[in-house]
């Protein structure tokens, strides 16, 4: 807990616009250093570091210093422009006008022009970006007039409130002289080497072992950056990672990148600050779901039975501590936008109730006291959903239904779930993404092509569901569609085709030389421009 | 000439087997639900039904898996290891670069297992039953016993948090950039853990198996016959004695130069090496059957290699063994 408040002093203090905060005068007499080595934990390589192909963190955590996008968040959660300097929607919504910033180079000196976002957005976001094909679904030509301005052109009504959330994770442009006429996008050797316009400049990659860049001395923001270098280290044991960090080899780890256990001793380190801070757009609820081909999970009452018969406040304060909460719904608090002030039903622990429901649903308990028993596939992402599933699997016991786990690897996970649909219960992570259209609705929409995962695969459909996706989608009234995003909220609870009991953001562990650090909500992702090192 | 003929002979005998091996590994794969696409899907945090498509065929796993494993099995006659799909390079390339830092680790670590076991092994055997005796095989029983995971996070907690006087991790320190002698000083600094990790089990293997040998060796009339000479004890240790009980050892190392060419997962992750059992480890999450196939295929090879090389120790070690027997 102190460590929570630490953390919080130590970033307030680096706004700017904090004022009013009382040890903001402490921290203000540091003038940033300019130089030194920042390294990171790099926990999982991926197969490219190029974020305008590929949105996860894993890319962003490197790809994100290298390249730029249009718009980023700023520290209230507002969205700012990077490589653009403002934005308009035509009143139809169907068409959204960029300004771009003046004077930008990529790091190989060539000008940053309108031709760059024309071409990423047109051949990159809408066929190849993964959550950016479906949000650049109706995206048909991107205009223009001049270097120095985008024009996005709809089929539909695009939402700019939506457009605006999304692209700080689904906006980064990439340099279009190095990629058109070049072949198949997805094999350039460029995807590996990047080029952008960020404050750092890509050096190198070994396999396995490190990335490295180092500072844009051309970059366009005056005295930025301040780090001479950033180095990645490539450490899939967790308890290593730790070890690293004790050891000063490693100054950051992100995204709960270290086990449950070593985050808590260290947070416990004045070395060291561990804190949620600065991942507030990368919140996450642990999910269970449901599968709709049973015909006992097709009753309501089995689902409702279900999520009461797990005592979640226990669970969480035994087993994840203070980093998680009761999750209320699919769109989580700290999404000021979204959240809605009633989000229906919830489903406290109660065994009665939970039996009683049971056998209203005609599952009476047989021989041994067990009604039915079920299949439960947990996700292999996180540690706590390992632990969630034991517990469920203990917990259900409790009310008569034998629950079986199964545990396999990502890629067979998802394989069995999304694709042969091959369980009964399943349980992993919702990971929202700034606005509910991103990647929450296609978890309730009916109608996803079979095999693409994180996606209704329930056998659930539900027209009044349907209607309300459909409608929030294109509404580009604001308060509207915050209303229907209520609404959605309310018939998720309702019919319960997926629970979401637990709400998580995602962990930072770093060292508390790090100034400037975790000041704005998707921080680890971010271009770290302002960060820098104390002696 | 009789080297080269036998050489042949290995390698004929060899071929089947290494096929055999490949189809092995490729089917069990098949067994594993999910292909490379779905671990990369599982990677990105999402994506469409359309992109896994265009990802499948880009794969070349839009084909049954028999064409799949015929297309390789032809590629591999080509000497061609064919393309990493999580790397993004040809697979030659990418066991290259893993290979140095194997190879180094496998070294160093076989070779402090086999000098300090044949040492400790020899001291054992002379003091049976005596303290040195006990001491050697009660320790040499801890090492053995003791997860190589655990013991070297513990050795990182005291070497490198406590005492500060060794890295954590990592094969090279990166953050300064050097080049020659400072260089090859710095990687040495990186691997004393690893191979102490590694090392130190295997030596707890090879020291019981010295002290058996040695102790079997003793009681034979020929060593009887080389005291009753008068020869002194030393001479008849190292000469007569140790030469012959060498040969489980060589037998062993044989073995397991094998095993661990393919690499540690355990201490590679734990002191974030750059190695082949890594590499192999993540081609079965992320479902990357060429890279995989490809490890396989090499590791195969030098597990061949080690064991003609140990074949001509044999005979150099008893002459009544003779290459072409």
């Amino acid at each position: 807990m102190d460590m929570t408040r630490r953390a919080a002093l130590l970033t307030s203090a680096a706004i700017a616009s904090s004022v009013a905060f009382p040890m903001r005068s402490l921290f203000a007499q540091e003038t940033p250093r300019k130089g030194g080595v920042f390294t990171v934990h790099y926990g999982a390589e991926q197969r490219q570091l190029n974020p305008s192909l590929q949105a996860s963190t894993g890319v962003y955590i490197i790809g994100g210093k290298i390249q730029e996008q249009l718009v980023d968040l700023d520290a209230a959660g507002n969205p700012v422009g990077v490589l653009a300097t403002s934005w308009e929607a035509a009143p139809d919504g169907k068409t959204i006008t960029f300004k771009l910033r003046d004077g930008v180079k990529w790091h190989d000196g060539k000008p940053f022009t309108s031709a760059d976002v024309q071409y990423t957005a047109m051949e990159m976001w809408k066929k190849i970006l993964n959550y950016g094909t479906t949000l650049q679904l109706f995206l048909t030509a991107v205009d223009t007039p001049d270097p120095l301005t985008a024009v996005f052109r709809y089929e539909r009504p695009m939402p700019l409130n939506l457009l605006l959330r999304a692209l700080p994770d689904l906006g980064y442009i990439s340099p279009r002289h190095l990629y058109e006429g070049k072949g198949d996008i997805r094999q350039n050797p460029v995807n590996l080497a990047p080029v952008g316009t960020g404050p750092f400049k890509f050096v190198t990659y070994e396999r396995g072992q490190h990335v490295i860049a180092e500072r844009n001395t051309d970059y366009w923001r005056p005295n930025a950056p301040h780090l001479d270098r950033i180095v990645w280290r490539v450490v899939t044991d967790r308890a290593a990672a730790a070890a690293q960090m004790e050891a000063g080899q490693i100054h950051y780890s992100p995204f709960s990148g270290l086990t449950i256990s070593d985050a808590a001793r260290l947070g416990k380190d004045p070395r060291f600050i561990v804190s949620t801070k600065g991942n507030e757009g990368n919140a996450r609820t642990n999910t269970i779901e449901f599968n709709f081909r049973r015909k006992e999970l097709a009753d309501v009452r089995v689902r409702q039975a279900i999520a009461h018969a797990l005592d979640i406040p226990f669970f969480i304060e035994n087993f994840l501590g203070d980093f998680a909460k009761r999750g209320t719904g699919p769109v989580p608090s700290v999404s000021t936008d979204f959240y809605p002030a009633d989000n229906g039903p919830q489903y406290p622990f109660d065994k009665k109730r939970a039996a009683a429901l049971l056998d209203e649903a005609g599952f009476k308990a047989g021989a041994g006291g067990t009604r039915f028993s079920l299949r439960l596939l947990p996700a292999p992402w996180g540690e706590d959903i390992t632990l969630f599933a034991t517990f469920i699997q203990q917990s259900l016991a409790d009310v008569g239904i034998k629950v079986e786990v199964v545990r396999t690897d990502g890629g067979g996970f998802l394989k069995q779930v999304y694709d042969d649909h091959a369980f009964d219960l399943a349980s992993g992570w919702h990971q929202y993404r700034n606005d509910p259209a991103v990647s929450t609705t296609v978890w309730y929409r009916s109608g996803q092509p079979k095999g693409a995962p994180w996606t209704n695969q329930w056998g659930w459909t539900d027209p009044t569901m349907d209607k309300i996706i459909d409608d929030a989608a294109t509404e580009v009234d604001a308060a509207k569609r915050k209303a229907l995003y209520g609404d959605f909220v309310r018939r998720a609870n309702t019919e319960l085709p997926i629970w979401t009991p637990i709400e998580q953001i995602f962990l930072t562990a770093i060292n508390a030389k790090a100034r400037n650090h975790s000041n704005t909500p998707r921080w680890g992702s971010s271009s770290w421009h302002d960060l820098w090192l104390a002696e | 000439m009789r080297i080269l003929t036998l050489a042949g002979r290995r390698l004929a005998a060899s071929i089947p087997t290494l096929v055999l091996i490949l189809i092995g590994v490729f089917v069990l794969l098949q067994f594993a639900p999910g292909d490379t696409v779905d671990a990369l899907m599982a990677q990105m945090g999402g994506g469409d039904a359309t992109t896994a498509k265009q990802l499948r065929e880009y794969y070349g796993l839009d084909v049954s898996a028999w064409a799949q494993l015929g297309n390789y099995l032809w590629r591999l006659v080509r000497l061609d290891l064919g393309f990493s799909a999580i790397y993004g390079k040809p697979v030659a390339t990418v066991i290259a670069e893993r290979l140095p830092a194997t190879i180094l680790l496998m070294t160093a670590s076989l070779s402090l297992a086999f000098f300090f076991g044949l040492i400790f092994g020899v001291i054992a055997a002379r003091g049976v039953n005596r303290w040195p005796d006990t001491l050697i095989s009660t320790l040499g029983l801890v090492f053995y016993a003791m997860p190589t995971f655990w013991f070297g996070l513990m050795a990182i907690v005291v070497f490198s948090i406590y005492l500060q006087w060794l890295p954590a991790g990592g094969f090279e320190d990166i953050t300064v950039g050097l080049t020659g002698l400072a260089r090859t000083l710095d990687i040495a600094r990186h691997l004393v853990l690893p191979t102490l990790t590694l090392g130190l089990f295997y030596m707890a293997i090879y020291l019981r198996i010295m002290r058996g040998s040695m102790l079997e060796v003793l009681t034979l009339d020929f060593v009887r016959t080389a005291r009753a000479k008068g020869m002194d004890e030393t001479r008849v240790v190292v000469r007569h004695v140790l030469r012959n009980a060498l040969l489980p050892m060589v037998t062993l190392i044989g073995l397991q130069a094998g095993t661990m060419l393919g690499g540690s997962v355990v201490v590679e992750s734990v002191f974030s090496l750059p190695g082949l059992g890594r590499l192999a480890y993540e081609s079965v999450i992320q479902r990357d059957l060429n890279t995989l196939l490809g490890i396989v295929f090499v590791s195969a090879l030098l597990v061949i290699v080690v064991n003609f090389i140990v074949d001509l120790l044999y005979a150099r070690l008893d002459p009544r063994i003779t290459t072409g027997g």
